[in-house]
């Protein structure tokens, strides 16, 4: 009986399409970093250590992940504040506005970086007046965050935009009429809901921050200890040959990147398990 | 909760419109304290603007709204202080049973506030009333529809709403559930003694549930009675046949004489202007009797049999259609000829 109910599922291809999204999956990305995890293995675990407590190092991974970190925070909150005005309202414009957000994601990284850096620099239209204020921006670590902050941008919107599209202007009003302020209401019954969504979010503009080369060479400066990101260091190194060295800070990335992912994981799960599903 | 007294609920001259559309159109109410009233009538004549604009939740064009004799439209939803409970509970899906309960306590202002020992009394002390008390800790996704409307009044009532408001409480549950909640409704209602205003457009529960009925068509109201009068003394057309089953026949009146297209009729015409008119009579109120005895002749269709009446459908000789209910102890047939005279009718003009 329960033989013949095997056969006959409902929805056939289970062997087929497990079958090809497993071997999908370990040609795209397994293999890759396995080889990159072997590679690193020809340095010996002092090799290791030196490349990764040298000075050039640390302060590339620091630049990297900090300014990741504070440009997906950044995004976090106006990606939120666009959402609500994106769904709550309607404006003239609306729809174009709502286009604009997929401009990061579209337009070529070094595209942007160029852009960035043009309209950041010390003669550029934004720079200038910046400048005169005494804040520089292009070829300092603070155009690495714009540049962070600009491809980041979309991530949180559409995450957000669909969680809060579905979800019911009545448990405002509830709220309301309950006696919550609009503060009370924000705190207490929109922000909870959104959590997953926000946290999703977040993780996603980070992880696209921490990897981004492009758009942040340009305006970046480069300068080693200052406004050099980790991805230009391992490819200054390969360009020195030195593999082995590129590897160690690519497999340090990659280990430090998974336990964030992770961590905002385990975060959104229990975000979720309070609001299962309806 | 008991020991206050029932506060009033009036509204004069609402005006409101959504565009084009006129969604109340001059309605004057008066619901007296403690009462159970219900506003009935189809989509979009009306009474669930007519509730949200009580609840603060949406605001009229002109007219006043009056809670307890102050002026309602000066405050918002927040102050107002009225329980509303929603059609689909509108409950928070990321708080347990609990804390839902518990919300309207703990927005409250610091200075009014309960402590968390008065909070968990009072919760416990509402879930007992909605007997769910052991369904604190789940969360609303992991109840029924029944349920889920029950916290959704419980979660109303925490805060000694002065009225308590519902819009379709019931519209999303099914036909078993909604019969028993009706029944618990009323007796809550017993129990509680808050002014409460229910929407519904359910004839049934609002004949079964409120005190009072006001009918509702195109932002109007139609009618305003206790649920015999309204079903036993329609005002209007439109509410002799949104309530109850009718049969609806187009007649002609010429001195004193009621007239089926050409065909004249043995009922009496006294007092009625002549005119086009409408002649509603009730399905049970049709009685069968032998060809050439009634105010109508006609050929007997199909019969189906409902439980204690056998419905059927005659062709009446002027040409219409009509369906009647008939006791089973005189089994109809198809292609009877039969006489139908109505016990009881009512002619409107028009």
């Amino acid at each position: 009986m329960s033989a013949l109910a095997a056969r006959r599922r409902t929805l056939p291809g289970f062997g087929l399409t497990m079958g090809l999204t497993l071997s999908w999956l370990s040609v795209i990305i397994l293999i890759p970093l396995a080889g990159l995890f072997l590679k690193s293995l020809e340095l010996s675990p002092d090799q290791f250590w030196n490349i990764l407590s040298s000075r050039r190092t640390l302060n590339a991974l620091r630049v990297s992940f900090g300014l990741a970190f504070a440009a997906a925070s950044v995004n976090l909150v106006m990606g939120s504040i666009i959402v609500w005005a994106l769904v709550r309202y309607r404006f003239p414009g609306r729809r174009i506005f709502d286009a604009i957000v997929d401009v990061p994601f579209a337009l070529p990284t070094a595209v942007a970086g160029v852009a960035l850096t043009a309209l950041f620099a010390e003669k550029g239209w934004l720079g200038a007046p910046l400048a005169a204020l005494g804040i520089k921006v292009a070829f300092t670590p603070i155009g690495i965050f714009v540049a962070m902050i600009f491809i980041g941008i979309p991530f949180v919107v559409r995450t957000v935009q669909p969680v809060l599209q579905d979800l019911d202007p009545e448990i405002e009003e509830a709220a309301g009429s309950l006696g919550a302020s609009r503060g009370q209401t924000i705190i207490r019954v929109i922000l909870p809901s959104l959590a997953p969504a926000l946290l999703t979010g977040l993780a996603l503009a980070f992880a696209r921050a921490v990897g981004e080369y492009g758009s942040v060479i340009f305006i970046a400066g480069n300068l080693p200890n200052v406004s050099e990101i980790a991805p230009l260091l391992i490819v200054i190194r390969l360009s020195e040959f030195r593999y082995a060295d590129a590897t160690a800070i690519a497999v340090v990335m990659l280990i430090v990147s998974f336990v964030i992912i992770f961590a905002v994981n385990r975060l959104q799960r229990w975000a979720r398990s309070r609001i299962p599903a309806r | 909760m008991k020991d206050k007294m029932p506060v009033t609920i009036e509204v004069r001259n609402l005006v409101k419109t959504f565009g084009s559309f006129k969604a109340l159109d001059g309605v004057d109410l008066k619901v007296d304290g403690g009462e159970l009233v219900a506003l009935l009538g189809p989509s979009g004549s009306g009474k669930t603007t007519l509730l949200r604009i009580v609840a603060g939740l949406d605001w009229p064009d002109s007219g006043e709204v009056f809670i307890s004799g102050e002026d309602a439209l000066a405050q918002g939803a927040r102050e107002r202080h009225v329980g509303f409970v929603f059609q689909h509970y509108a409950l928070f899906r990321h708080m347990t049973v609990f804390e839902n309960v518990a919300f309207g306590l703990r927005v409250q202002p610091r200075a009014v506030r309960k402590d968390e020992t008065g909070i968990r009394t009072r919760v416990k002390e509402l879930l007992d009333l909605v007997q769910l008390d052991w369904l604190s800790d789940r969360y609303p996704s992991q109840l029924s529809g029944g349920q889920r409307q029950r916290i959704a009044l419980a979660r109303a009532l925490a805060i000694e709403p002065r009225i308590l408001l519902l819009d379709e409480p019931f519209g999303a549950l099914d036909a078993k559930v909604r019969k028993e909640l009706r029944k618990w409704l009323r007796s809550l209602h017993h129990e509680i003694n808050v002014t409460s205003i229910f929407v519904t457009h359910d004839q049934e529960e609002a004949l079964e549930v409120a005190n009072r009925v006001v009918v509702m068509d195109k932002g109007r109201i139609e009618q305003i009675g206790s649920p015999d009068d309204v079903y036993e003394s329609p005002a209007t057309a439109f509410v002799h046949g949104f309530i109850g089953e009718s049969i609806e026949l187009p007649v002609q009146i010429e001195s004193g004489v009621i007239r089926l297209g050409d065909r004249p009729l043995r009922l009496a015409a006294d007092g009625l202007t002549s005119g086009a008119s409408r002649l509603f009579v009730r399905r049970h109120d049709m009685l069968v009797g032998p060809a050439g005895s009634g105010a109508f002749e006609g050929a007997v269709q199909h019969v189906r049999n409902f439980g204690p009446v056998q419905r059927a459908e005659v062709a009446l000789s002027g040409g219409e259609t009509i369906e009647i209910d008939a006791p089973r102890e005189k089994e109809l047939r198809a292609g009877d000829t039969i006489g139908l005279n109505p016990r009881r009718y009512r002619i409107f003009a028009g």
